[in-house]
């Protein structure tokens, strides 16, 4: 063996440091379904779990947290954190509803594009921290909606569009599944096959070298808040769509679940590295071990003891950071 | 002269901190029917200690660099076992408080030991912890409710006079000497020990500089000898304390023990925003405890002048969004007198 050459792996294929926390993710995927079924095997005697009923569902009610997931992954990958996501799906659910009509979806888009923009405007141009501005606008967003609806539930129901995105299907295939696919192309695309995306990747790296190479790190900060805005805000409409109206609070749940599925998913808190195939496998296995949890009657409590253990025990798993970062 | 202009320009958001507080603040109080009177002084100091105690205890973890979301959670989890320790005799309301302080401690502690030896960071850490910290609250209490020594909760809710009648201490709080410090409110002065006890001595000892230091450059800190570990487990168990202290007084005050799940979330994000607003850099390095109160009064006092001016109730968050958004953006506009775009990006 010839000293000082680094070891090959004898396949053709060695596992990156951005992979191996999606294979683990996959893992722990197959445990969780296992462990269910081996729940209701011996409560049941049936295995509902590995059902492609059951399996599809679980896809359908994942769709709206991997909406959600997709944008706030971009926003992280740049170094960032978009704490609006609650009530900029709100809004988008509430305001698209309110309008109805034909224009209840583009409009529902744009009150999610205009608030990305708005955190896009104060994390590039004014420089505030992202964790604090996007809090601020939340609270924000928040308010101009209690206002708005008088702190009830808005009368106005979804349209029918809005409830086919979210409820029909084709092929048997529910129409969220699709549209998280299509939207997932999308990222996808964006990420590895634009500069844009180099760039997102350049700026979570180090944004001051991103900048000394040309790069208009503004734009781009400013495009991955609105990309976020308008995935909150479409599955705010989608999930309108879903329960048939928008109602108070609804984005609230979908916060915490987006961050830790994006970091599940082997994507760096800090930015600059993640796979998007990562926040795919990290909604589904968050949706698959909610739903688990659920139907072993598992109290609140200790899902959520559960929840946070989890996301503990997958980041030591998945390996220790550097010590001192100078 | 110049050293006072340099320290003037170094403190710049506390002092606008500070102008804000009493804008707000005296407002409030020449507009109410009986301002200036000691029973607004605790009623104000009442609802104050809460927000003002996890927002110290965001703080601590801040000044090193990190973050800690579970704030809200470890005080919702001491406000649920006070709910169910502090009762009883007079021996076992003392263990039931120690034991609520210590509990916050250790959630505290267990916080920074998973942000140092898991090195997972601790934005992400303490999301997770604060679930499971939530999950143990809604296991003791899975519905609101508990019961609070009665005395034990009027005494800390007023003034000192109160106090000292409640348990008969000097004179039944009649002894002159006291006299002068009969109106101050309790939780006022719980608060001013805890800052003048531990805070202090914590920020002028080797670990609390430490911190500061880590906050600073955590490569530089590490160079220099300071024991990076050491001084942010310090940070995060510090933290606890202080959310456990705020829990345990959300059950003296409410007599009660409530998991709730949503108000944990807004004590978080407000301590954030009692951090930003006290002129706490959320780089870490610079501001401390005492800016974060007086962040935390500021809110505070936003919301007391609500009821004074009669404002609708729906307005009221939206009141509170521009606020925090407002004072972030003038504290922000040093960036367009920074020539060189290089300064401003890390």
């Amino acid at each position: 063996m010839a000293t000082g050459s680094l070891p090959k792996p004898a396949s053709g294929w060695s596992l990156s440091p951005e992979d191996k926390p999606i294979l683990i993710a996959g893992a722990f995927i197959l445990v969780i379904l296992a462990t269910g079924t081996a729940y209701t095997l011996a409560t049941q005697g049936t295995a509902s779990f590995l059902s492609p009923v059951y399996l599809l569902q679980q896809l359908q009610v994942g769709a709206f947290l991997g909406i959600v997931a997709a944008g706030a992954m971009l926003v992280i990958l740049l170094g960032h954190i978009d704490l609006s996501i609650p009530w900029t799906l709100t809004a988008g659910a509430m305001l698209g509803s309110a309008i109805g009509g034909p224009y209840a979806i583009p409009v529902g888009l744009a009150v999610g594009m205009v608030v990305g923009l708005m955190n896009g405007l104060g994390v590039a141009y004014l420089r505030v921290p992202s964790m604090i501005f996007t809090l601020g606008v939340n609270a924000v967003m928040r308010g101009f909606m209690v206002m708005l609806t008088g702190g009830y539930a808005p009368q106005s129901t979804a349209t029918p569009l809005m409830s086919y995105l979210a409820t029909g299907n084709v092929l048997g295939i529910p129409m969220p599944l699709i549209v998280w696919a299509v939207l997932s192309v999308l990222v996808v695309l964006l990420l590895q096959r634009t500069a844009i995306g180099r760039y997102i990747y350049a700026i979570g790296n180090r944004e001051r070298a991103a900048y000394l190479s040309g790069i208009n790190t503004r734009m781009v900060i400013i495009l991955a808040f609105v990309v976020s805005g308008a995935c909150s805000a479409l599955a705010g409409v989608l999930l309108a769509g879903y329960s048939s109206k928008a109602y108070q609070g609804m984005g609230d749940p979908y916060l915490l679940p987006a961050i830790a599925a994006v970091v599940i998913g082997g994507t760096n808190i800090l930015g600059g590295r993640g796979r998007y195939l990562g926040t795919v496998v990290g909604t589904i296995l968050i949706v698959l071990l909610t739903s688990v949890l659920s139907v072993m009657q598992m109290p609140e409590a200790g899902r959520q003891i559960i929840y946070g253990l989890v996301i503990i025990l997958m980041l030591l798993v998945y390996g220790r950071q550097r010590g001192v970062i100078a | 002269m110049n050293d006072l202009r340099l320290r003037l320009g170094q403190n710049l958001g506390l002092l606008l901190a500070i102008g804000l507080f009493l804008l707000f603040w005296l407002v409030y109080n020449g507009l109410h029917p009986k301002g200036f009177s000691t029973a607004v002084l605790i009623q104000n100091a009442n609802e104050s200690f809460v927000i003002g105690a996890v927002a110290m205890a965001q703080t601590v973890p801040v000044l090193a660099g990190g973050l800690d979301l579970s704030v809200g959670a470890v005080m919702t989890l001491v406000n649920c076992l006070a709910s169910v320790l502090v009762n009883g005799s007079g021996w076992q309301m003392v263990l039931g408080i120690l034991v609520c302080l210590a509990a916050g401690t250790l959630a505290g502690w267990v916080n920074g030991a998973v942000v140092v030896y898991g090195r997972i960071q601790p934005i992400i850490a303490t999301l997770a912890t604060g679930a499971v910290y939530i999950g143990i609250a809604l296991f003791i209490r899975p519905t609101p409710g508990g019961e609070v020594d009665g005395d034990l909760s009027w005494a800390l809710t007023n003034d000192v006079y109160e106090f000292c009648a409640t348990y008969g201490l000097f004179d039944d709080g009649e002894a002159a000497w006291l006299a002068p410090f009969a109106w101050i409110p309790m939780p006022m002065a719980i608060m001013l020990l805890v800052i003048f006890l531990i805070w202090i001595p914590f920020r002028n000892s080797v670990t609390g500089r430490g911190v500061y230091a880590i906050g600073s450059s955590e490569g530089a800190a590490y160079m220099s000898g300071v024991r990076i570990d050491r001084c942010k487990i310090a940070a995060f168990t510090l933290a606890g304390f202080f959310a456990g202290l705020g829990g345990l007084y959300l059950a003296l005050q409410t007599s009660s023990g409530n998991a709730d799940v949503p108000q944990a979330g807004a004590y978080t994000l407000n301590s954030i925003a009692a951090v930003v607003i006290g002129g706490t850099s959320l780089m870490g390095g610079s501001g401390g405890a005492i800016c974060s109160l007086i962040g935390a009064m500021v809110i505070r006092a936003i919301s007391f002048n609500f009821r004074i001016f009669d404002i609708a109730p729906l307005l009221q968050p939206l009141f509170e969004g521009i606020v925090l958004l407002g004072a972030v953006s003038i504290g922000a506009a040093r960036v367009f007198r920074v020539k060189n775009r290089l300064e401003l990006l890390g």
